[in-house]
């Protein structure tokens, strides 16, 4: 199996560096410094410190049994992501990219992000290590994510609201690459998923991998052997990178990843970009991209903020057209069914990010049901975040009132 | 004074159509001026009345046309407001060609200025045909480098057209040389690590990046772009460039946003010829 991306950060036809030249030096100084950072038992030991004392690695696997009974005969398998310090697998990249920021001499950090929760990963690893943080957010989501905003705030960082484009999370990738052509000589630009120029897509991967080593080897001695099936949601597609990376090389478990279909591919309002983009160069990487025909970027569209993005981490884009792995959607409505799903009968609110990955299994699982109805097939699948951050979306959604149920206990 | 030696490019294969222009401006021991603005703001129609406005007079040596996109990572806010509303005003990709075509008839060498995707939706190879069919020289790539230009050096190369790659402060000396040894034309060196937009003052980077672009390859010439916005700067910067490259200061001057065109095409004339003066009296 060729190992991938080459040296020049092509996975196939995807990746690649398409970025102003004044990046192109700090971009060749991260990926050097990244690959000798990996070969540095310095580095790793205190990386392997962080996530287990401050971030609380490993996560468990958790079987989801009563989960499972809406899924067929398929057993589900929940790889605890939610559990990490700040509540995502967010804080895998962020805590590696910090360290990195530190060791390349640079006091400060720049990132986008879309809900927030990739800026608020950020502004906890800047307070732990001591670097100045600035983090880029379309206007529109400092309006919809206001407590995030303070979250962030109260760990020390700056937040620029992005009043240009379309105000949201693309435009807030577009300005913090503004403002690292001009402050790169001091500044890492720590960017949330394996999307932008080389080296990014790969080394958030390798930052995420962990999630996967740890789950192959929990399979593997606690629950009967490898899984049959490895899905995740994906919206730039760190979690489901991570969860991939380890079982990429084991063919006989099949790779299943779940967009975004907003209100249904078929509205185009959406942010399924595989299942309904076409090949492009959008954020430094050739990729799929939510695009018109001249290849203008076309707004994306999902409950969930943190897929809300109209291109793709170009090695999805890879596992997608070389068969490797396969991407389907998911709709709003059947994502905030699986939340409420797997909230009910797990205890276990899912952000609704994840919710879509819970969506797409259950799917599997009835259909696995049917194609096969004497297999019970496992399915791990990664529960990337926790829904706490989403309490408000599904308030609306599920027409709650916010009325308790009874008043006891008063006078007339 | 000048430190440009005036008959250093002779290379005409490396020159192509836009570098000729330079270099003839170089046998006059002057600067270029290359202009810079976006197609299809305020409208289409008066954005081609603004490109000619380019060309009356003394006018401009060279033509940038900007093709306005949905994500411009280098642009600053002033050509990202206008990008922004030309595209909602429905500029396409072939507006350019309408553009490229007007500047052609005035007489002067049109350029296309993109961003790489849209070349790549259109197709490179019917980018380059149509362009040159419409008197297009070339085409300025701010996010396309040499290392992932395979297919744009194959299409520029069978239409003849120029290609010009951006170098940076922060680029090595070998890289610097190997991207201008992948231009045809002349090379755009970014004189500040920033976005476009005006600047109060010319940054002290461009003499250095000047002059490390000239000794790694001399026989290209080397424009200047990023701040420049009054005469002044334009005759400090020609003093070490080869060409003076304005944008965000040009794209001011249409600030009305269409309502009043006349006045706006007055003081976009106004500004050319002062720049125009700038790049003259540079080296007197």
């Amino acid at each position: 199996m060729t190992l991938l991306p080459d040296a020049t950060g092509h996975f196939g036809d995807f990746g690649g560096k398409f970025v102003p030249e004044a990046l192109n030096a700090a971009l060749a100084e991260l990926a050097s410094e990244f690959s000798r950072a990996s070969e540095d038992p310095t580095f790793i030991a205190e990386l392997r410190r962080l996530q287990r004392d401050y971030s609380g690695r490993p996560t468990p696997i958790t079987v989801a049994d009563n989960f499972s009974t809406l899924c067929g005969n398929a057993r589900i398998l929940l790889k605890r992501e939610d559990l990490n310090h700040t509540g995502a697998h967010k804080i895998n990249n962020v805590l590696g990219q910090a360290l990195l920021t530190k060791r390349m001499g640079k006091t400060r950090v720049i990132a986008e992000t879309g809900a927030g929760q990739h800026g608020v990963a950020t502004a906890t690893a800047a307070a732990l290590m001591g670097l100045e943080c600035r983090v880029y957010m379309g206007e529109v989501d400092t309006k919809r994510q206001a407590l995030n905003v303070a979250r962030m705030q109260l760990l020390g960082a700056e937040v620029y609201a992005v009043a240009a484009g379309s105000r949201t999370l693309k435009d807030a990738m577009n300005e913090a690459m503004r403002e690292w052509v001009s402050s790169v000589e001091t500044t890492h630009y720590l960017i949330g998923t394996v999307a932008g120029p080389h080296p990014f897509p790969w080394m958030v991967r390798e930052l995420q991998r962990i999630i996967s080593t740890e789950a192959r080897a929990q399979m593997i001695e606690d629950h009967g052997g490898l899984p049959d099936h490895v899905a995740a949601c994906v919206g730039g597609g760190s979690n489901a990178l991570g969860m991939f990376a380890d079982f990429i090389p084991d063919e006989g478990v099949k790779l299943w990843g779940y967009e975004a279909a907003g209100d249904g591919i078929e509205t185009g309002r959406h942010a399924a970009t595989i299942s309904a983009g076409t090949m492009g160069v959008l954020h430094g990487a050739r990729t799929y991209v939510l695009q018109n025909e001249d290849g203008q970027t076309i707004e994306s569209h999902s409950i969930s903020a943190g897929l809300d993005y109209p291109g793709v981490g170009p090695e999805h884009a890879w596992l997608a057209k070389s068969g490797r792995a396969t991407y389907e959607g998911v709709t709003d409505a059947e994502a905030m069914q699986a939340f409420g799903e797997l909230t009910r009968t797990e205890g276990i609110m899912p952000a609704i990010e994840t919710a879509h990955a819970l969506a797409g299994v259950k799917r599997l699982g009835l259909r696995l049901a049917e194609e096969q109805p004497d297999a019970r097939p496992t399915i791990l699948v990664c529960l990337s975040g926790r829904g706490d951050k989403d309490v408000s979306t599904a308030f609306e959604w599920f027409g709650m009132s916010g009325e308790p149920d009874m008043v006891v206990g008063g006078m007339e | 004074m000048s430190s440009v030696a005036t008959n250093r490019f002779t290379d005409e294969s490396r020159l192509g159509i836009s570098g000729k222009v330079l270099a003839a401006c170089a046998a006059q021991n002057r600067a270029a001026l290359i202009a810079y603005l976006p197609v299809g703001y305020p409208s289409v129609d008066q954005s081609l009345e603004a490109f000619r406005a380019l060309t009356d007079g003394v006018g401009v040596d060279l033509v940038e046309i900007g093709i306005p996109y949905s994500d411009p990572v280098l642009d600053g806010i002033v050509i990202q407001h206008a990008t922004t509303k030309a595209l909602s005003r429905g500029v396409r990709t072939r507006d350019a060609f309408r553009a490229a075509r007007a500047v052609a008839e005035r007489g002067c060498t049109p350029l296309v200025m993109t961003y790489w995707n849209l070349i790549e939706q259109y197709g490179p190879d019917e980018f380059a045909r149509d362009l040159k069919e419409a008197g297009g020289a070339g085409v300025i790539t701010p996010d396309l480098t040499p290392d992932e230009a395979g297919v744009w050096r194959a299409a520029t190369d069978k239409y003849e057209l120029d290609r010009i790659f951006l170098v940076a402060p922060s680029s090595t000396d070998d890289r610097i040389a190997s991207t201008m040894a992948a231009c045809r034309g002349w090379v755009y060196a970014t004189s500040v690590m920033g976005v476009t937009g005006t600047r109060t003052t010319t940054s002290s980077a461009a003499p250095v990046i000047a002059s490390r672009a000239r000794a790694a390859d001399h026989q290209l010439p080397v424009g200047i772009g990023l701040g420049v916005s009054n005469g002044d700067q334009a005759a400090e910067v020609a003093k070490y460039a080869d060409a003076v490259i304005v944008g965000s200061a040009l794209l001011r001057c249409l600030d009305s946003d269409g309502a009043d065109m006349p006045g706006d095409l007055d003081r976009l004339r106004a500004l050319v010829d002062e720049l125009a003066d700038g790049v003259r009296r540079g080296r007197a």
